[in-house]
């Protein structure tokens, strides 16, 4: 029921929404709760587990019971909180959890179950037989589970990520948050204020008061716009501070768009539907607040009944009674205030049922005192409750009861990094642990100061220690006046009585499975809520976790400072995976690396692969090529007998200058580099400090201190951070400087016996055996451009690279397909690289997976006796020189054509096929069309004493097992007279 | 976790990478002993810990970082070719 004139609501601003399928009419200002409330609709949603009727409890984003579903298709939003969800022209609203409808749900027969479905009850029943847990017992419960739903579609709304920096965060803009930001800012600090609510004010939106001698909306829209004025205040509504990490880190969820219509956000104005924030915070004012607590009695979840603030905040700000006979049961004076504010807008308070004998008389309405609401009655919507006294019981007609047993400060963020909140007696909470986190000051009701003065006081208190953990010294402000009523509370958790009390009505627990808990050994709080689901929730039980754990500790005997709380962690309130998520779905902000011959390479039929973040050509179809390997088999036999162009410019290249130069690469490479001559490349090994193989490549020597390394595709930024730890940490007095080029230079592998003939013709110099002999290196220009040649070869055949900065890397290529073709040659792609290097036994990160040392790879020559290197020490252990190792071999099928498999496992052909007969596996298998036949490289224990033995290669992923050959790796001329011809 | 770049300022730790212990290098002919010693059997200690960390997304510095493994709270950060880690020098 509306009350015209009442509350911060625009009542001639009207605003047509649908809940469940029905139409109705709101004003602007409104939540969906208020303004289901102002139309008489109380029955908003089904429970989780028993499929009662529930209403709306609460005013904020602690509410358990108000989930709706919004939007549609694959952009429909579940487990929105109608208490959180601002009403915009054509919001269409569902309730969930309930078939065919909210009013008849189906699923309501749990409820006439519940005597079987107590605490424990899916521990007990599920246990045995144990097959029957996966094909039964899981599924059938996997879809009771879980409340609301996702379409199921991908949601193509937008959410973002994004970054702030300030001095001051101050979490909550009630009394105590304003007062900290108006300190802070009119100091000059950076300050950035963060509300969860659409609108600023924190709970002094709710109340009837003076404050500064005006009504205390007035003084809030002030205060607001003082703060709005300054530039160095950030003001974020709707965004709730969600987690507390080290170093004034704090994530928060800001709803951008929830509150405006689809149409206006998303396609116009572009805006996300959520950011999560990520705030760097120097120091930080918890003013969080506080969340008040239901009392436990018989049936005390029935639409209708209420936290008695919320129904005063209903009142206050929308301007919104929510019955017309209302009750208040309370263990507190606070709760009077509800009836003060009702009675004074003309509803009807039937009486406050305060449970402490000493409560005062406090306005136009019958106080029943020593008394306790034990039950109630009504099917969709509260009809009467009974009232137990010394009297004895009576019943009272009411449609409304507004329920207090006290207030729980927010102390969850406090938490966050491991402190436990501690017992208060006197006010019956859980109080923040002074100094829980560095830098974060907590104030007002969070910090259990609950007069509006008082908040005000410790909220500018609070700003003025913060800034001076940061150095920053901040004159007081003077304070407005304002109400300091004392907070008077006597606890109270439970109503003693029969039937089902509840406590957690989002996951339906009562005092109950509580005591049962208790009864089956499960004491500790932490039991005690896994057992019975207490507080689990996606309210995280911010209403019933004290009560709960109070009912506990009764029935434990342990006072409540002895029982403790469960662990509070992030985030504060549910947060959306797209949200966390945000630029990483689909392609995101990963990068994309494309090579300079990316273009030219798709004109030429090729199919990209994936390699790190580079695309890279896998092969190069023809016209009348169907399959992959028809491709690379043409591309592995015009390598060898033609020529090939393939792109190798994603092999980090360092350059690396210096005096010193040639000491770090001795320090870095297991051989030696100090040797090399001017003009010459070598094949280096770089180790791990334990010993194992790091990477392999080449280095080129251009210049007196001039080198350029090279690194596996894989490994380059391993490598680059290797050589920074060697020349920062290591050796810091090397006189050596390095930068990766990898980027700047376009690198071009020309293989095969007409290799020279395409480079001789290409670049300006002669190209011949006495000027670029095998493992040369030198400048040349290409068409007038200075680039390198370098003469090495990755396929066994006489090839080189040539180097072009990478602005020229486009024209390079097609010139060099250009002069290919003619001879017979073209390019050729990542698949038949791999097959040519397998050919001749030249690893890659297959064999280098980590495991592997010099000795395995038949690499000891490379481990130089005449100077040690990094690594080497420790690659000299016996055990990595033991014979048995798994040492590099090649394999090939015996018999006719069979398969293999990388990753399959090799056995001796007589033993089990079991783990403990496991003698190595595969790394790398092709066709090889030069040899026509299957080929692999495999990690075989004790493999060079088994040459020419019979293994068995089982893959039972493939389903392969066959019998292969021990041979040597070097497949294909093993003298290597073709790539020094 | 926010670590204090002494070349860079404040940033998150997202920016950097971890190696471990900060600790000097034997010389690298000390044999087999002194570096497994260095490499494997390493103090694990509940409180102040002295560590490397290169800021590997920003200007490429290795760091010796001083942090409380308990609280995480970062007590000093200084560049780490002026941390005296050097390698010793070789006995041959």
């Amino acid at each position: 029921m509306r009350i015209a004139g009442k509350g911060l609501v625009s009542h001639n601003r009207t605003v047509n929404f649908s809940f469940n399928g029905k139409d109705y009419m709101g004003l602007e200002g409104d939540t969906l709760a208020s303004a289901l409330l102002a139309n008489d609709v109380h029955l908003v949603g089904r429970s989780f587990k028993y499929h009662r009727p529930r209403g709306i409890l609460t005013a904020g984003s602690e509410e358990p019971n108000a989930l709706v579903s919004t939007g549609k298709g694959a952009a429909r939003d579940p487990n929105i909180r109608a208490t959180q969800q601002e009403l915009f022209e054509g919001l269409a609203a569902q309730s969930q959890n309930c078939w065919p409808s909210v009013e008849r749900d189906v699923m309501a027969v749990n409820d006439l179950a519940a005597p079987f479905l107590g605490a424990g009850f899916y521990y007990k029943t599920f246990m045995w037989p144990a097959p029957l847990w996966e094909k039964l017992y899981e599924p059938i419960i996997r879809r009771a589970a879980g409340l609301g739903a996702l379409s199921g579609a991908a949601n193509k709304d937008p959410y973002e990520k994004a970054f702030a920096f300030c001095d001051l965060l101050v979490i909550g803009s009630g009394p105590a948050g304003l007062m900290a930001a108006l300190t802070a800012g009119r100091a000059g600090a950076d300050v950035i204020l963060a509300e969860d609510d659409s609108r600023m004010g924190g709970r002094l939106l709710a109340e009837v008061e003076e404050v500064d001698g005006k009504p205390v909306h007035v003084w809030v829209a002030e205060a607001l716009a003082e703060l709005e004025a300054m530039d160095n205040v950030r003001l974020m509504p709707r965004t709730a501070v969600t987690g507390v990490y080290d170093h004034g880190t704090y994530s928060a969820l800001e709803r951008v768009s929830h509150h405006l219509p689809p149409s206006q956000s998303l396609k116009t104005a572009h805006r996300p539907r959520e950011c999560f924030w990520r705030i760097a915070a120097k120091a930080s004012v918890l003013a969080a607040g506080a969340i008040e607590r239901p009392i436990a009695f018989r049936n005390n979840d029935r639409p209708g009944i209420m936290m008695a603030g919320a129904v005063r905040a209903y009142l206050n700000r929308w301007g919104v009674a929510p019955g017309e006979r209302i009750t208040v049961f309370a263990n507190n004076d606070d709760a009077h205030r509800t009836a003060r504010d009702l009675v004074a807008e003309g509803v009807h308070v039937t009486a406050v049922i305060d449970s402490r004998h000493d409560a005062p008389d406090s306005g136009e309405f019958p106080v029943i005192k020593g008394a306790m609401i034990c039950d109630s009655a009504g099917r969709h919507r509260l009809e009467s409750v009974t009232i137990r006294s010394v009297n004895g019981e009576e019943k009272l007609q009411t449609d409304c009861l507004a329920v207090s047993g006290g207030w729980n400060p927010s102390v969850h963020l406090t938490c966050h990094m491991g402190a436990r909140p501690e017992w208060n007696r006197e006010l019956a909470a859980f109080l923040p642990k002074p100094d829980a986190v560095p830098g974060m000051v907590v104030a007002g009701a969070a910090n259990g100061v609950f007069s509006t003065y008082g908040a005000l006081q410790d909220g500018a208190q609070a700003a003025i220690t913060a800034l001076a953990g940061i150095g920053t010294s901040v004159d007081a402000v003077p304070l407005p006046e304002a109400s300091d009523a004392p907070y008077r509370i006597s606890p109270l958790w439970a109503v003693p009585g029969k039937g089902r009390a509840w406590l957690d009505f989002q996951n339906d627990v009562t005092v109950k499975d509580v005591a049962q808990a208790a009864r089956e050994n499960f004491r500790s709080v932490e039991h005690m809520k896994r057992y019975t689901t207490q507080g689990m929730a996606t309210d995280q039980g911010k209403n019933s976790n004290v009560a709960a754990l109070a009912v506990l500790a009764d029935a434990t005997g342990r006072s409540i400072a002895e029982t403790g709380v469960t662990t509070f962690r992030p985030p504060f309130v549910p947060t959306s995976i797209a949200a966390m998520g945000a630029g990483a779905e689909d392609q995101g902000f990963m990068p994309q690396r494309y090579l300079t011959s990316h273009k030219a390479s798709l004109q030429r039929g090729a199919a990209n692969i994936e390699v790190g973040l580079w695309y890279r050509a896998s092969y190069f179809a023809k016209d009348g090529e169907s399959t992959w390997r028809q491709s690379c088999d043409r591309e592995v036999t015009m390598v060898r007998n033609a020529v090939g162009v393939c792109d190798v410019s994603t092999l980090g290249k360092i350059d690396i200058q210096g005096p010193d130069a040639a000491k770090l690469l001795d320090l870095v490479y297991t051989n030696l580099f100090s040797t090399l001559k001017l003009g010459r490349v070598r094949y280096g090994l770089m180790l791990r400090e334990d010993g194992f193989v790091m990477d392999d490549g080449t280095t080129a020597r251009l210049g007196e201190n001039h080198y350029v390394m090279t690194t596996t595709t894989a490994a380059a930024g391993q490598v680059m951070a290797h050589l920074e730890y060697l020349t920062q940490v290591v050796r810091p007095d090397f006189d050596v400087r390095f930068t990766s080029v990898t980027d700047q230079w376009a690198q071009f592998s020309v293989a095969g016996p007409k290799a020279r003939d395409l480079i001789d013709a290409l670049v300006d110099e002669d190209v011949n055996s006495e000027t670029f002999p095998f493992m040369a290196c030198g400048a040349i220009t290409v068409s007038g451009v200075a680039g390198r040649l370098f003469r090495i070869s990755f396929s066994g055949e006489h090839a080189y690279e040539i180097a072009v900065p990478a602005r020229y890397g486009e024209a390079l290529y097609r010139l060099l397909l250009e002069r290919a073709d003619p001879l017979g040659g073209g390019p050729y792609g990542m698949e038949a690289l791999n097959v040519l290097r397998i050919e001749k036994g030249f690893i890659t990160h297959s064999e280098i997976n980590g495991t592997v040392t010099a000795f395995d790879l038949g690499m000891q020559g490379l481990v130089s006796k005449k100077k040690s290197c990094w690594g080497k020490a420790l690659s000299e252990r016996d055990g990595l020189m033991d014979d048995d190792r798994m040492r590099l071999v090649g394999l090939k099928p015996v018999g006719a054509m069979q398969a293999l498999s990388a990753g399959a496992h090799l056995f001796d052909p007589d033993a089990t096929v079991e783990r403990v007969n496991d003698l190595g596996y595969v790394t790398s298998v092709g066709f090889s069309p030069t040899l026509g036949h299957m080929i692999g490289l495999a990690m075989l224990s004790g493999g060079p004493d088994r040459m020419g033995d019979t293994i068995r290669l089982v893959d039972h992923t493939r389903g392969i097992d066959t019998l292969c050959e021990v041979v040597n790796p070097v497949f294909f001329d093993p003298e290597g007279g073709r790539v020094r011809g | 976790m926010r670590i204090t770049c002494p070349l860079c300022g404040a940033r998150d730790h997202r920016e950097f990478t971890y190696k471990g212990a900060a600790l000097p290098v034997p010389a690298l002919d000390s044999g087999v002993a002194e570096w497994d010693a260095h490499v494997h059997l390493r103090e694990n200690p509940a409180g102040p810990h002295e560590e490397l960390w290169q800021h590997a997304m920003g200007c490429g510095a290795w760091l010796k970082v001083r942090r409380n493994t308990v609280s995480h709270e970062i007590l000093a950060v200084e560049l780490a070719q002026d941390a005296g880690l050097v390698i010793k020098e070789d006995r041959s």
